[in-house]
């Protein structure tokens, strides 16, 4: 008899544990709240099923316990009680799916207004480029990879000569603006996780994957790989900064062009950064 | 009720077959090692499974270490985590839960439910599992091997499995891995076609298809099902074998490995996962329909009830099996694929909820008025039942494209998961070992023993993985062996996870009670008879506990009604045999 106890104290647990506990979603820093209004319904519809099925068992258990001299009912089936629970059981599962498949829609629908962001990621951190005055990014080419162009920029591009180059650095986006994320590993898979924006997406060496969304608060963001990428895999963070149009200006400035960062190059015959240099073309292209 | 009671004739054709004779063993290496028998092969395949089952039982235990105490257990490396996750992961889904399902129930209760004296061909049976020993031999030695065996995570992903920041990346382990895999599916298939011709081609007179338990409907559906999709892995794993060894590209396009350009280029990574999940999905059904179809009749025996809805119970488990073949890409919806496939897969993924939740009801209304005996397989069925709604309304989630989008690859991942394709067949396999250990061995299994085995699993389990839902809810990815100083994770996920380890260690101990009963109870156990449960089916039926080989006396079995005449009105007992010929109620659908 203990287990049908058991049963109902598993229902009573589990929900008062759900309303209970600290761990929820992380406040949301982009427009997907549709993602949590899905998640919120489907939490509902579950929570009712697993309660209601659960306590029907634990009543089932209770009451039809054996006692002698009692015998069980023999029903082999019932048409009509089946047909029933199937017609309720389709009903709540296309009451999920059809707000999954509305916001999915949204989701790989890209706002023609989104600006590109590159993000490239290499075992283990994440590089970004961004495009330069004329809002293109440039041809690349994995072959083209070394120490001095970690990114496998094609130089003989004109298109890639203004483009932003962000190594291993923090990305900044500007707060309200929808940009969409293209992205490009260089070695394995990766996965470009912040949790506050809820979308995200993986990097797949041999390919060009993408994501769009819009923040809609300022702060500083963690970025994590969530694709298993090697042993370094748990240590692969970035940081990504939504800032104010006006502080997102003021750091495009301090960033080096892909031109910029070959002349650099070529002086010291090694990748450094060029502190303090302000970037007058990328400024006047945003 | 009417529309439901036999309208044919009971009709039993004559016998139009001789009966073939079998391969008697001549000495003790042929009847207790090299043996044809179906039973003793299944108790071979049960044992290994269960050995090296318990190699990955104390890896989860060092992953836990690690991911509770990260401090104390510093001396786990990443590699080495990777290494025990992979290895964890591969044994559990492969070489435990696979080989013991189909290999080992299979195997011994196919030829004894269906009113056979052997499996149909025993020679390639026999031969079926000394490969498999073969293929966990391959990779134990893995274990063994120059860096130590692979750590791209169960899923074997390229083109990190073959590159050099993984662990046996590009030494021994991934070949080993793959050569397993490779060995191992020819083993299985030796003995999976021996399981479908046996239930199609070996029945016994009366044995009709409508008439099976649902137990062999489990068993033959998901080795049909494994017939079809462990070719898509066999394939995936030659080509990685030759991308790795010869330098092929199949899998991997041009990419810098750690600074060096790697001569590969074309291949597309993409490739690999669909050919990996169009096995891999099946392969969670290949695990759940048997469980699906034992638990059903331990349900029904131990309830002294028919399953409810047995024609519904087929179909179901027919559909699901069907289905589970044209949802593999939902675990790929942030893989970067194709976008619109997500509105297919999410689609045909929650139209498979709807069979899924059928069983579940008809199990819960087995037990609406019925005589429900709380005997040790019954609570299992039980945990079962709570433990795979848990699982399976998380699916629920993940498999509707939009919300997995925030919570794949977290350990709300993980949680679901061991929910439904972890613990809850686990618990389905206890069940099955308390109900038809009386028959393997002759004697019953200690109930003391088994009860706290019983309660320590079913609460311990609800209480690592419940709450580990919430851990991937904050965000917390899966496969990361510590969480660092990260921003958005509070303390309070760290005490969680101790609670989580300590949990797990508790449930680790609970299976040492279990492997002692197993052996304690051979010696000291109750003597059981022929039919302790009180069943109906044909295998507890045979004359003499444990059957002889050939199963049956001398002339075998006749089956005149369905699995389940539990409590039928009017009869002296609660239950009829099935190869019982009184005319009384033959019940059950035509």
């Amino acid at each position: 008899m203990a287990i049908a106890l058991v049963l109902v104290l598993i229902v009573i647990g589990s929900v008062l544990f759900h309303v209970l506990s600290p761990w929820w979603s992380t406040p949301i820093a982009s427009n997907w709240s549709y993602i949590d209004n899905t998640l919120v319904i489907t939490f509902w519809i579950t929570g009712t099923v697993f309660a209601a099925v659960v306590l029907f068992m634990a009543y089932c258990i209770y009451r039809f316990r054996h006692k002698e001299g009692v015998k069980a009912d023999y029903a082999p089936e019932n048409r009509k009680l089946e047909s029933w629970l199937t017609v309720v059981t389709a009903i709540g599962v296309a009451a999920l799916l059809a707000p999954g498949l509305f916001v999915w829609s949204r989701f790989i629908t890209v706002p023609k207004d989104a600006t590109e962001v590159e993000v490239v990621a290499q075992q283990w951190q994440w590089n970004f480029r961004l495009p330069g005055v004329d809002g293109k990014l440039g041809t690349s080419n994995t072959r083209l990879v070394s120490a001095d162009n970690p990114l496998g920029i094609n130089p003989d591009d004109p298109d890639n000569k203004n483009n932003i180059i962000v190594i291993a650095a923090d990305l900044h986006l500007p707060v309200g603006k929808p940009v969409n994320m293209v992205m490009r590993s260089i070695d394995v898979l990766h996965d470009f996780y912040v949790p506050e924006f809820r979308a995200r997406m993986d990097l797949v060496p041999g390919m060009v994957t993408h994501f769009w969304f819009t923040p809609t608060r300022t702060g500083t963001f963690e970025v994590l790989c969530a694709k298993l990428c090697g042993v370094g895999h748990a240590f692969m963070r970035g940081v990504v900064k939504v800032d104010t149009e006006q502080d997102y200006q003021a750091w495009l400035q301090q960033q080096q062009t892909f031109a910029q960062m070959n002349a650099a190059a070529q002086k010291t015959g090694a990748l450094e950064h060029p502190a303090g240099s302000t970037n007058e073309v990328a400024a006047k292209a945003n | 009720m009417t529309d439901v009671t036999p309208q044919e004739a009971e009709f039993i054709p004559p016998a139009e077959v001789a009966e073939v004779e079998l391969y008697h063993p001549h000495s003790w290496w042929t009847r207790y090692v090299f043996s044809q028998d179906a039973k003793v092969i299944a108790i071979q395949y049960a044992g290994t499974a269960m050995s090296i089952g318990f190699v990955a039982l104390v890896l989860s235990w060092l992953m836990r270490l690690k991911l509770g105490f990260p401090d104390t257990f510093s001396f786990i490396t990443p590699d080495a985590y990777y290494q025990f996750m992979t290895m964890h992961g591969m044994i559990m889904v492969i070489y435990l839960l696979t080989a013991l399902f189909l290999g080992g129930f299979g195997n011994y209760l196919i030829p004894l439910m269906v009113g056979a004296r052997d499996m149909v061909f025993p020679y390639v049976n026999m031969l079926s599992y000394w490969i498999y020993l073969l293929a966990v031999l391959v990779l134990v030695a893995s274990f063994f091997a120059p860096g130590g065996p692979t750590g791209a995570g169960w899923t074997l992903y390229p083109p990190q499995a073959i590159t050099s920041g993984t662990p046996g990346g590009v030494s021994w382990g991934i070949i080993l891995m793959l050569v397993s895999l490779i060995l191992f599916i020819i083993g299985f298939t030796m003995g999976g076609l021996n399981y479908v011709v046996t239930v199609l081609q070996g029945r016994t007179r009366g044995m009709t298809l409508m008439r099976l338990p649902l137990t062999v409907w489990g068993i033959f559906t998901a080795t049909v099902m494994a017939l079809l999709a462990f070719p898509a892995l066999f394939v995936a794993c030659v080509m990685m074998l030759f991308d790795r060894v010869v330098g092929s590209s199949f899998f991997m396009p041009a990419v810098v490995d750690m600074g060096t350009p790697l001569p590969h280029n074309g291949g597309s990574p993409l490739l690999w996962q669909h050919l990996f999940w169009f096995f891999g999905h099946p392969e969670v059904y290949i695990v759940a329909l048997p469980a699906f179809g034992i638990v059903s009749d331990l349900i029904a025996t131990h309830a002294r009830k028919n399953i409810f809805g047995y024609r519904m119970m087929v179909w179901a488990i027919i559909i699901i099996g069907a289905l589970s073949f044209v949802v593999w890409a939902h675990h790929m919806y942030v893989s970067g694929m194709y976008p619109y496939f997500g509105f297919f897969f999410a689609t045909t993924t929650l139209i498979i909820a709807v069979p899924t939740a059928i069983k579940v009801y008809n199990w819960v209304l087995t037990l609406w008025k019925g005589d429900i005996h709380l005997t040790l397989p019954m609570l299992f069925a039980l945990a079962f039942i709570i433990t795979f709604i848990n699982g399976g309304l998380s699916g629920l989630f993940l498999g509707n494209v939009v919300v997995d989008v925030p919570l794949s690859d977290t350990m709300f991942v993980v949680a679901h998961f061991h929910m439904v394709m972890g613990v809850a067949p686990v618990l389905v396999v206890f069940g099955a070992i308390y109900h038809w250990y009386p028959k393997i061995t002759g004697r019953m299994l200690n109930e003391t023993m088994g009860r706290i085995h019983f309660w320590v699993t079913f609460l311990g389990t609800y209480m690592i993985f419940f709450p580990m839902h919430y851990i991937g809810l904050v965000g917390i990815p899966r496969r990361y062996p510590e969480l660092g100083d990260t921003a958005f994770i509070p303390p309070s996920v760290h005490t969680l996870n101790e609670f989580i380890t300590i949990a797990a260690l508790v449930v680790g101990a609970a299976q040492l009670v279990f492997l002692f009963n197993l052996f304690w109870s051979l010696r000291y156990g109750k003597e059981a008879g022929d039919n302790p449960w009180r069943a109906t089916t044909l295998e507890w039926q045979t004359a003499g506990t444990p059957p002889p080989h050939g199963n049956f006396g001398k002339e075998l079995p006749v089956v005149y009604r369905w699995a389940y005449d539990y409590s039928v009105p009017g009869a002296p007992e609660d239950f009829i045999p099935q190869n019982d010929p009184s005319p009384l109620t033959q019940g059950g659908p035509a």
